[in-house]
């Protein structure tokens, strides 16, 4: 028997579509030129490169010179927060607000600006994974010069009130920057409408291919370099443009869009009934909000067991899924997003985190309900810590 | 996957010696549910020879892999014979543990040497209290117990 391949693991990275593959082809023999060329060769290159730009600022509802392509989320992170902190410390604004659960491409930046001197505040994220735009108001400082906040986490898929915090940025004529890394391609998102004025995306979360992301910055919005060099990407950002991958995130991020409602709705009924079976699962918890969190993101915490055996037992079964334990971590704590949310050591160790894709079926996700189930029985069933919980000895921290 | 040898991975699927003994004469505990890892070593002693031992552990693949390797390396030994037990013997046998991994083996070690030290306790035969870590199995904390081990280790 072959083994049985389910990929739930899409928040990671997903599978590249056929359209982005196709779309990518002929930028690797046929037009092969470099856009800075004068020659039509280049040119050709240019114009591709002028197209891809465009077909994704309609997406997000920007304009094409608004787009900066990058390496990907992570660049565009970088460059978004670094860029509103030099253009607020020539103000001596030097107070930047953010959250207690951002990507490590977003905390670590900030950590880095803090050893220069500027004061971070991390907003609390409430047990559901989801913070209040009041939260932001009161946080709001004659000095601060940046809010950055995701528009979905990418542990617990839970999404934040994006619209609500930009109105509040714009009215006090503060930046505002959103992570759409996890959102883009997923959820709805207009970057007029929400009050946006910069956000970061990548290729790979939405098949298309991987090294390639988006800074979107409003115009006026001033960009630093992180890469000096040439004047690709009107100054901004050095470097030959990447143009394969940049068609083949075109082509991916446009169908996603336009499947957008018909892909969420086939998701959240996947998810929703992901998290009925897992919650059958007696001590086992759904980490962040039920409803507002990304179709395809399921997160759980299992008492009594840990993260990383529960992974390689289910990936021994074809089920391919992620953790926040610290074993998969590499580091000795979970999970920050699990901690961010209240939930204990003990219990962010056994976390399992499920992210689907379109492809996915019912059957794969039957399959997996019942995986689960096993194995969390198994592992438990050689624990120390579920004796204890179940003779009384400690009690559970989740009911 | 590629992550662990065969070894740590058929020990992980199918350990040995899993479960409790009832009566058992030395119990060991180590670690902290906080740090991710606990194990606990059951043994059988008659004679001084350890005749059967089981282990439980709430951890990840190498956790319960060097529980499992712990276990069959010290059966059937004399008590004085299983103290030498070392983490290192334990990363041996498993053909090797991924860097950030080897406090699990670390784990296996302290868990046999607390059980040991049970039976001595348990049944007043004296010892000698350096042969076994003075820290409570150094459980309280995971990132101490490392440090302590690496200190210890030079």
């Amino acid at each position: 028997m072959t083994k049985r391949m389910i990929y739930l693991d899409n928040a990671a990275t997903t599978k590249m579509s056929k359209t982005a593959i196709n779309a990518m082809l002929p930028y690797m023999d046929g037009v092969y030129g470099n856009p800075s060329s004068l020659h039509s060769v280049g040119q050709a290159a240019a114009e591709a490169l002028a197209n891809a730009r465009q077909v994704i600022a309609d997406c997000i509802g920007a304009s094409p010179n608004e787009i900066t392509f990058t390496s990907g989320g992570s660049e565009a992170d970088n460059q978004a927060i670094i860029s509103a902190a030099r253009a607020g410390e020539k103000k001596g604004k030097k107070h930047i607000i953010s959250t207690a659960f951002e990507h490590h491409a977003v905390l670590h930046t900030l950590k880095k600006l803090e050893r220069e001197g500027f004061e971070v505040t991390l907003l609390d994220v409430r047990e559901n994974g989801i913070i209040l735009p009041e939260q932001v108001e009161n946080a709001v400082r004659e000095d601060t010069c940046l809010v950055t906040v995701m528009y979905a986490n990418n542990e617990i898929g839970t999404i934040q009130p994006i619209k609500e915090i930009g109105e509040i940025c714009r009215a006090k004529g503060i930046p505002f920057h959103t992570d759409a890394v996890q959102a883009a391609g997923h959820l709805h998102i207009n970057v007029k409408e929400q009050n946006i004025d910069m956000l970061s995306l990548s290729a790979h979360k939405f098949h298309g291919p991987k090294g390639i992301g988006v800074l979107y910055a409003k115009k006026g919005i001033l960009i630093s370099n992180l890469i000096e060099g040439g004047a690709q990407e009107r100054g901004k950002r050095a470097g030959t443009e990447n143009i394969p991958a940049i068609m083949g995130m075109a082509a991916a991020l446009k169908d996603a869009c336009n499947n957008i409602d018909a892909d969420a709705k086939k998701l959240a009924e996947l998810r929703n009934r992901l998290i009925s079976g897992l919650s059958e699962i007696p001590h086992s918890v759904l980490n962040g909000d039920s409803e507002k969190r990304l179709p395809g993101n399921v997160n759980f915490c299992f008492e009594g067991i840990e993260g990383e055996s529960l992974l390689l037992l289910l990936d021994d079964k074809g089920v391919y899924a992620s953790s926040g334990s610290a074993c998969t971590s590499g580091s000795l704590d979970p999970s920050h997003v699990l901690l961010a949310i209240g939930r204990v050591h003990d219990i962010a160790h056994g976390s399992l985190r499920l992210s689907l894709s379109e492809e996915n079926t019912e059957e794969e996700v039957e399959y997996t309900v019942q995986t689960v189930k096993e194995v969390v029985e198994y592992l438990r069933s050689i624990s120390p810590v579920w004796r204890d919980l179940v003779n009384g000895k400690k009690e559970f921290l989740i009911k | 996957m590629a992550l662990y040898s065969e070894k740590v991975m058929d020990h992980f699927r199918n350990p040995r010696n899993v479960g409790v003994i009832e009566n058992a004469d030395g119990i060991g505990e180590v670690g902290n549910a906080k740090c991710g890892d606990i194990m606990k070593i059951y043994l059988k002693i008659e004679n001084d020879i350890i005749v059967d031992v089981k282990f439980e552990t709430f951890g990840c693949g190498s956790a319960i892999a060097s529980s499992s390797m712990a276990t069959e390396l010290i059966k059937g030994k004399h008590v004085s014979e299983a103290l030498t037990l070392t983490n290192k013997a334990v990363v041996e046998a498993l053909d090797g543990l991924p860097a950030h991994k080897i406090h699990c083996s670390v784990l296996a070690e302290e868990a046999i040497k607390k059980a040991l030290q049970d039976y001595y306790e348990k049944n007043g035969i004296e010892y000698d209290h350096r042969q076994f870590p003075d820290c409570d199995g150094c459980s309280h904390c995971c990132g101490e117990q490392i440090k302590h081990r690496l200190d210890l280790n030079g």
